[in-house]
């Protein structure tokens, strides 16, 4: 009895080194003891975590192994306007430049600024079919663990490597332990994926899946779109695991049916044959088994400074004194909480300008962002702009609506979402990670808040200072148009909006609240 | 690539007691864009180092006496969140040669080894007692010793056994990588390609 995640590593072990087993007699050479030798079937690379591995590799005197298999995109530096224009900053432009000479040099496919298939890096990958299920699939960004929702085992990797995979197409690797969450039951109105993973991660934690792969299953997974899987997905290495699956089923072949690097003819047919098989046996082992109501969870927000502090938008942050004096000791080891979780909260209040208690409902917010490879796909657009049309954007607030891709930048208008949007008030910005990290110019300024669709919280991460709400593209959406943290749900309820009984569909939009969200049909 | 060889480090602890101190605080995103290994250590934990005019805060310890020392020690989940790499790299080239914590997030643990920087993982139980004894002394000193895979605190005696794989060891003793190991099996990868191609 196996786990999906043990047919794909099995299938990919090229040799296995026996435990225990470190030096050879006489000390000649070492051998990585109880590790595998793991082959790579798609590597995909950027700017900021490649320039290095490919020194590394020129220093060895050694070409790229298997130049096919890894592809290239830049992200993580790039403007979100006038893409067209040279990149000003110098120190942004390098890496970009040496990004094409590296991939010119060793044959590798790249997708440059401007180009129809660029965009950020877990966007394009299953896009363009270049993901595919049963693969092994790395990049040299902690959210490579988007793939996985294609039934393949998805990891991030540091760029020493990224240059052993260029090297050698394979990585030395121990076996990490598994963890099966279940979500089952219907997510009520209102919610969305996002919701889900922020919910799993402020009721593990942070470091729940430290040395562990995650597989996602259970009747509310199975509900989601592949987009609403991704977002999923994305979210596992929050957890602090290497990565999330979920077992491919017939929504994850029509997603991969028909793409630029997709199997064609017979070889389709006999991939799908292949890929019915990816799928956990019945009683097959897992180190950890979680269990989620679906039903319980309600549209999330962050209040703190990492991903695991936060709550149902509506409700309050949790008094850290009281969760102190209220449980004893043994209570919060069994939670995974201790007594320095509690100092850590009061550090993260402070810094977010928050109290113990409060409730965020109304709180003002100065910054709206839209995008990352979390939360800036297609149906996230139909989700947002499902919610602002015929609405407008609240004065006060800066939004920046950056899409994934070029690919979503043009289906974007297509639908019909870049008119909603632009008579709202908002405007479509051009693909890249942007404010999610802040390394181009959208950073949001120090002691400002945003309401972000992103997928980290990080002291600073949004630039010097930035305060940091991590929430779904609804409750982006609602706070948008009111300038204040707002619960989706009540926007629904208003009564005048066009968008309230979803009869008024002139775009092809379906409306966002009868359908739950975008990413729930 | 060839390294610096680890056997045995003793040094002052440079203790940052906080817990899941994220690669962001190690190296701001805004600083990845050299595209070199070398020179981050001049931006470490920055925005704790200076305030946002650029002036240094004081009181920061990598700004004070007690800053000086190449052993990091931090609390529990240690460098979660991104993989950049430029965290390892940067705390090796600020001069750090191992960080002890009571757990590390995964990728930083493979980036630190694969860089020559050793992660010791404690118990929390060890963990407490460094804190403790930093908090009352003025100078607590960390031995490390690679080939016995213990640590110890010098002033008190308190030492504990910590578990790194085998391998890694040799590694980080010889100064070896995992490429090297890697490049001398690819005969072994071309004929699994080729086993791989005619399975499917």
């Amino acid at each position: 009895m196996k786990t999906l995640f043990d047919k794909i590593w099995e299938s990919h072990i090229v040799k296995e080194i026996p435990g225990g087993q470190s030096t050879l007699p006489g000390g000649q050479s070492i051998l990585p003891g109880g590790q595998s030798i793991l082959y790579i079937d798609r590597h995909f690379i950027h700017e900021v975590t490649s320039p290095q591995a490919f020194t590394g590799l020129r220093n060895r005197g050694r070409k790229v192994f298997r130049p096919s298999q890894t592809f290239a995109t830049c992200d993580h530096n790039v403007p979100t306007r006038e893409q067209d224009r040279p990149i000003e900053d110098p120190l942004s432009r390098i890496p970009i430049e040496q990004l094409a000479s590296n991939t010119k040099e060793h044959g590798i496919t790249y997708f440059p600024l401007g180009d129809p298939s660029n965009g950020i890096v877990h966007i394009i990958g299953s896009e363009l079919g270049i993901t595919q299920p049963g693969m092994t699939i790395v990049c040299g960004d902690s959210h490579t663990s988007t793939h996985g929702a294609f039934g393949s085992i998805a990891f991030g990797i540091g760029t020493s490597e990224v240059e052993m995979v260029l090297a050698t197409q394979t990585l030395l690797q121990s076996k990490p332990k598994q963890m099966l969450i279940k979500v089952d039951g219907e997510l009520s109105n209102g919610v969305c994926a996002k919701d889900i993973i922020l919910h799993i991660i402020s009721r593990l934690g942070t470091s729940a899946g430290t040395g562990h792969f995650i597989e996602f299953a259970g009747s509310t997974i199975k509900g989601l779109t592949m987009e609403g899987r991704m977002t999923i997905c994305n979210m596992s290495i929050e957890m602090g695991a290497r990565g999330g699956m979920i077992a491919p089923d017939q929504k994850t072949f029509d997603y991969v049916k028909g793409r630029e690097y997709s199997p064609k003819g017979e070889l389709w047919e006999s991939s799908v044959k292949r890929w019915l098989e990816l799928r956990s046996d019945a009683g097959a082992h897992y180190d950890a088994v979680v269990e989620i109501d679906a039903t319980a969870i309600e549209p999330m927000i962050t209040w703190g400074t990492n991903p695991g502090m936060g709550m149902a938008v509506n409700g309050k942050i949790p008094p850290a004194d009281s969760r102190l004096a209220e449980k004893s000791a043994v209570d919060m080891v069994v939670a995974g909480k201790s007594a320095v979780d509690m100092v850590m909260a009061e550090k993260a209040l402070d810094y977010m300008g928050f109290k113990g208690g409060e409730q965020l409902l109304g709180h003002p917010v100065d910054y709206i962002f839209l995008g990352s490879c979390t939360n800036g796909r297609i149906e996230d657009f139909r989700d947002f702009a499902g919610l602002v049309k015929g609405r407008r954007k609240a004065p006060g607030v800066t939004a920046w609506l950056v899409p994934g891709s070029k690919r979503v930048e043009r289906q974007i208008e297509a639908e019909g979402l870049g008119e909603i949007l632009r008579e709202a008030g908002f405007v479509v910005r051009q693909p890249g990670c942007s404010a999610c990290l802040g390394m181009n110019e959208d950073k949001v300024p120090e002691g400002k808040y945003c309401i972000s669709t992103t997928n980290r919280n990080f002291e600073g991460r949004q630039g010097p200072g930035a305060r940091t709400i991590l929430a779904g593209p609804l409750v982006a959406a609602a706070s948008a148009i009111t300038g204040v943290i707002t619960d989706p749900r009540e926007l629904v309820n208003a009564t005048g909006s066009d968008n309230a009984n979803g009869s008024d569909n002139t775009t092809g939009i379906e409306n966002t609240y009868n359908s739950k969200s975008a990413n729930t049909k | 690539m060839k390294r610096n060889k680890f056997t045995i480090v003793e040094s002052r602890a440079v203790v940052i007691p906080k817990d899941n101190i994220d690669t962001d605080q190690i190296i701001p995103a805004r600083f990845l864009k050299t595209t070199s290994r070398e020179g981050f250590g001049e931006n470490l934990f920055y925005d704790w180092r200076y305030d946002s005019s650029g002036a240094r805060i004081e009181d920061f310890i990598l700004n004070t006496p007690n800053g000086e020392g190449t052993i990091l020690v931090a609390g529990r989940n240690f460098g979660c969140g991104s993989s950049r790499e430029h965290a390892a790299w940067a705390i090796a080239d600020y001069g750090f040669r191992a960080v002890v914590s009571s757990s590390f997030a995964d990728i930083f643990r493979s980036n630190a080894l694969n860089n020559g920087l050793l992660p010791v993982q404690v118990s929390e139980g060890f963990y407490s007692a460094i804190i403790n004894h930093s908090k009352s002394n003025n100078k607590t000193t960390l031995k490390i010793d690679l080939m016995k895979k213990e640590i110890t605190v010098e002033e008190s005696g308190d030492s504990e056994k910590f578990e790194i794989n085998n391998y890694k060891q040799e590694c980080l003793i010889n100064g070896y990588d995992d490429i090297d190991y890697l490049l001398s099996n690819i005969k072994e990868i071309e004929e699994y390609e080729i086993y791989r191609a005619s399975s499917l």
